[in-house]
């Protein structure tokens, strides 16, 4: 991807194929994109059935390092692998920072002595899934790293968009509110630019990064003709008196929080979680029955399930391989 | 100013190198020969009489370099940087003279602390070197510190490198003491309110990868201040590590309006961008950040058209349990003294974007003006402080190869040209790898 890890890639010994990892949509083409997400509609089929446990990753040790608190991300990814069979160790490191105690490194190392198959990592501070990668033999699968990426977040709504309109290309969506702060919003654009749907922006001045190289505006009025408006949570932690980046949350709310007057009817609108009812979004747009967000929350078990495997894996799940696994 | 080991001078006859000495107007081949220390004839086939002959067809014989700007993490980090390491780290890489910062722990900024530094350079230090003492007392930014005292001590020039001088008011009162020490002040320009808690450049880069922006403007609007009130106080000053278009242009702007104000520039940000941040490698991490490429290119002009008279490495050694971290993690600095004149012929001359010479004078005479320190030169008389370079040799960057104790370099694994063969400081041999001549 670029001069510097080229150069140490070259350095590593003939070995095996180079791992697998999902650390950025900015790595993902447009195929890997189709192929995870006709994966995930596979398992979604086999969630229908009574005893839903598949065996197909039986025997692999999937392990869960969480520094930050979760709950949709860590529980989806939790069951992700015991649908599947995987054996999983949680780890989370509540309230902790890395140059307090045990570095990330000593910890990844730690783990690796497991010799896990995979280690889904979230964390405060960008660059940590990559640290990772490189101290340990595991497939990194990127749950989150700051403001940077959050992969599996934009797959699962690229496939809760899907499930809902039969289409991805041509779509609109607007992402509005704290776009500066939100990982979200960086792996949705670009996965939303691979797939062919538009992307525009709003929210206040000082929370739209410049020189994103997307639409973006402060108007809120833009979202009208959006298909799906896609609400950002407020990051309330970063919010503190004498950051200014708003004035309060209050004239936020009134500004840009989104309500039903604002939508028109029948206009969909998706939010990652969690919701801060009645700033980003007031209560009646969260419970109506236009909004996607449990959808989301179903879609991103599949979606894990997914991306587990197919890291593992390397391949689309075809019928041949379901079915191979479950005669194992 | 300068404090070294006391050497033997060099009885030596360097033989046949292309010699280039842009101050003194040679590019000839020629011998050179040196009694004990001092260079005694410049000519062709001199007598070596029965002294050291050394073969050095097809290399270039220049004034050793001057590198105004490196941590030696000496009091505090010996972990990291001694005297010694960072010293011989400077004679591998082609440096007869190198300035030390002074934000150590504690910070150089009592005549006893830089008392004690300059014992410990007399007895270990490969080349020369000058220390700064801080503007402000533990650069707290509130008190000067005695400038006085410290300037009769030894202090070469005076900072508090690492942290901006943030009150304008106390900028103002260094600069009217400047006067009485009469030794320069060299800042570090940066609006902490408009960079905190930033990691990367304020640009597309950092929208991308969602990092807090260090928006040149931060940079600039600190340079344009510090210009101006040189300007009231008509007082002299130094820009370091310069990394923004507008940075430059204020420095060209208040040349040409005759303020006696300089600047220097890094090799990283002579050659990286941030698009090199994508690697999240904590190696590309420094302070202040690599900027866009219109940056880089504002940096390059200045430095060809003389805005900028000096490169400087920053050389900022780190631990590596420290460098081994998220990149927002990790601390700002990346090494320099062993790869900055190969990676500046590699990256610049070779490709013609840069002449040798410019590169030349800009590594040595440059800072040595501005710091007042004699010129390194090739004439007859002056004190040998001369680098042998293999232009065509190549070599690979390794982390077992550094003289320094700290290995966080961005170059490592680049194959570069333009090694340093031989380096003599003071007279004496500070470094010779000479068999790689002719490998």
């Amino acid at each position: 991807m670029n001069s510097i890890r080229l150069v140490r890639d070259e350095l590593r010994p003939p070995g095996p194929p180079p791992r697998r990892h999902l650390l950025s949509v900015a790595d993902l083409t447009c195929d890997d994109v189709e192929r995870l997400l006709g994966t995930a509609r596979t398992f979604a089929a086999s969630m229908d059935r009574e005893l839903k446990k598949l065996p197909t990753l039986k025997g692999r040790l999937i392990v869960n390092l969480f520094y930050e608190s979760s709950t949709r991300t860590s529980s989806s990814f939790e069951l992700a692998a015991k649908r599947l069979s995987a054996d999983t160790l949680s780890i989370k490191s509540v309230g902790s920072s890395v140059d307090k105690g045990e570095s990330l490194k000593d910890t990844a190392l730690t783990l690796g002595a497991y010799d896990p198959d995979v280690i889904v990592i979230r964390h405060p501070q960008i660059g940590a899934p990559q640290l990772v990668a490189n101290v340990t033999g595991a497939h990194i699968v990127n749950a989150g790293d700051g403001k940077h990426q959050h992969p599996t977040q934009a797959l699962l709504d690229l496939y809760t968009l899907q499930e809902e309109f039969g289409r991805l290309e041509g779509l609109h969506v607007a992402i509005v509110g704290d776009v500066l702060h939100s990982r979200v919003a960086r792996s949705l654009i670009q996965a939303f630019e691979l797939v062919g749907i538009r992307c525009t922006l709003v929210g206040p001045p000082a929370l739209l990064p410049r020189d994103l190289g997307v639409e973006a505006t402060t108007d809120i009025r833009a979202i009208h003709d959006a298909d799906v408006v896609y609400v950002l949570r407020m990051q309330n932690e970063r919010m503190e008196p004498g950051a200014n980046f708003v004035p309060s949350l209050r004239e936020y709310a009134a500004r840009w929080g989104i309500t039903p007057e604002r939508l028109r009817p029948g206009q969909k609108v998706m939010h990652p979680g969690p919701m801060n009812r009645g700033v980003e979004i007031d209560p009646r747009v969260a419970d109506s029955v236009d909004a996607l967000v449990e959808a989301q929350v179903r879609s991103g078990l599949v979606v894990r399930m997914a991306v587990l495997y197919d890291v593992l894996t390397g391949g689309p799940v075809g019928v041949r391989a379901l079915a191979a696994a479950d005669v194992a | 100013m300068l404090f070294g080991r006391e050497r033997p001078g060099e009885n030596v006859v360097l033989r046949g190198a292309r010699v280039v000495d842009p101050a003194e107007g040679i590019d000839a081949t020629l011998d050179v020969r040196i009694d004990d220390g001092v260079i005694t004839a410049v000519a062709q086939q001199v007598d070596a009489g029965d002294h050291r002959v050394v073969d050095a067809t097809a290399l270039v014989l220049a004034p050793a370099f001057v590198d105004p700007h490196v941590h030696l993490r000496t009091p505090g980090r010996e972990d990291e940087e001694t005297i010694a390491s960072g010293t011989a780290a400077a004679a591998a890489g082609g440096f007869c003279a190198i300035l030390a910062m002074p934000n150590t722990d504690p910070v150089v900024d009592s005549a006893a602390i830089l008392g004690a530094l300059i014992e410990t350079a007399r007895s270990e230090a490969e080349v020369p070197v000058g220390f700064l003492a801080a503007i402000t007392r533990g650069q707290r930014g509130t008190e000067l510190t005695e400038m006085a005292e410290l300037a009769d001590a030894g202090a070469i020039a005076f900072s508090d490198d690492g942290v901006p001088v943030a009150s304008a008011g106390l900028m103002r009162r260094a600069l009217q003491y400047a006067s009485v020490t009469g030794r320069l002040l060299a800042l570090h320009c940066e609006e902490t309110s408009l960079s905190h808690g930033s990691h990367v450049h304020e640009g597309a880069v950092a929208a991308e990868l969602g990092f807090t922006g260090y928006p040149s403007v931060a940079e600039s609007v600190m340079v344009e201040r510090d210009l101006a009130l040189a300007a009231y106080e008509d007082q002299p000053l130094h820009l370091l590590h310069l990394s923004a278009a507008e940075s430059v242009a204020a420095l060209r702007r208040a040349r040409d309006a005759g303020v006696r104000a300089s600047g220097e520039v890094t090799p990283h940000h002579l050659v990286l961008t941030d698009e090199a941040v994508r690697s999240l490698d904590p190696n590309v991490k420094m302070n202040p950040p690599l900027r866009a490429e219109r940056d880089r290119v504002a940096l390059l002009d200045a430095l060809r058209d003389g805005t900028i008279e000096a490169i400087a490495t920053d050389h900022a050694p780190h631990a590596r349990h420290e460098k081994d971290a998220p990149f927002e993690a990790a601390p700002f600095g990346v090494t320099g003294l062993e790869t900055a004149f190969a990676v500046l012929y590699t990256r610049l001359v070779r490709p013609g974007l840069l002449p040798l010479e410019t590169l030349l004078d800009r590594m040595s005479t440059g800072p040595a003006r501005i710091f007042g320190i004699d010129r390194p030169r090739v004439a007859v008389g002056a004190t040998a402080n001369l680098v042998l370079l293999d232009l065509d040799g190549e070599w690979r960057v390794r982390e077992e190869a550094f003289r320094s104790r700290s290995t966080n370099s961005w170059l490592l694994g680049e194959t570069l040209s333009g090694g340093v063969v031989l380096t003599i400081a003071a007279g004496a041999t500070a470094f010779e790898r000479l068999s790689v001549a002719h490998a």
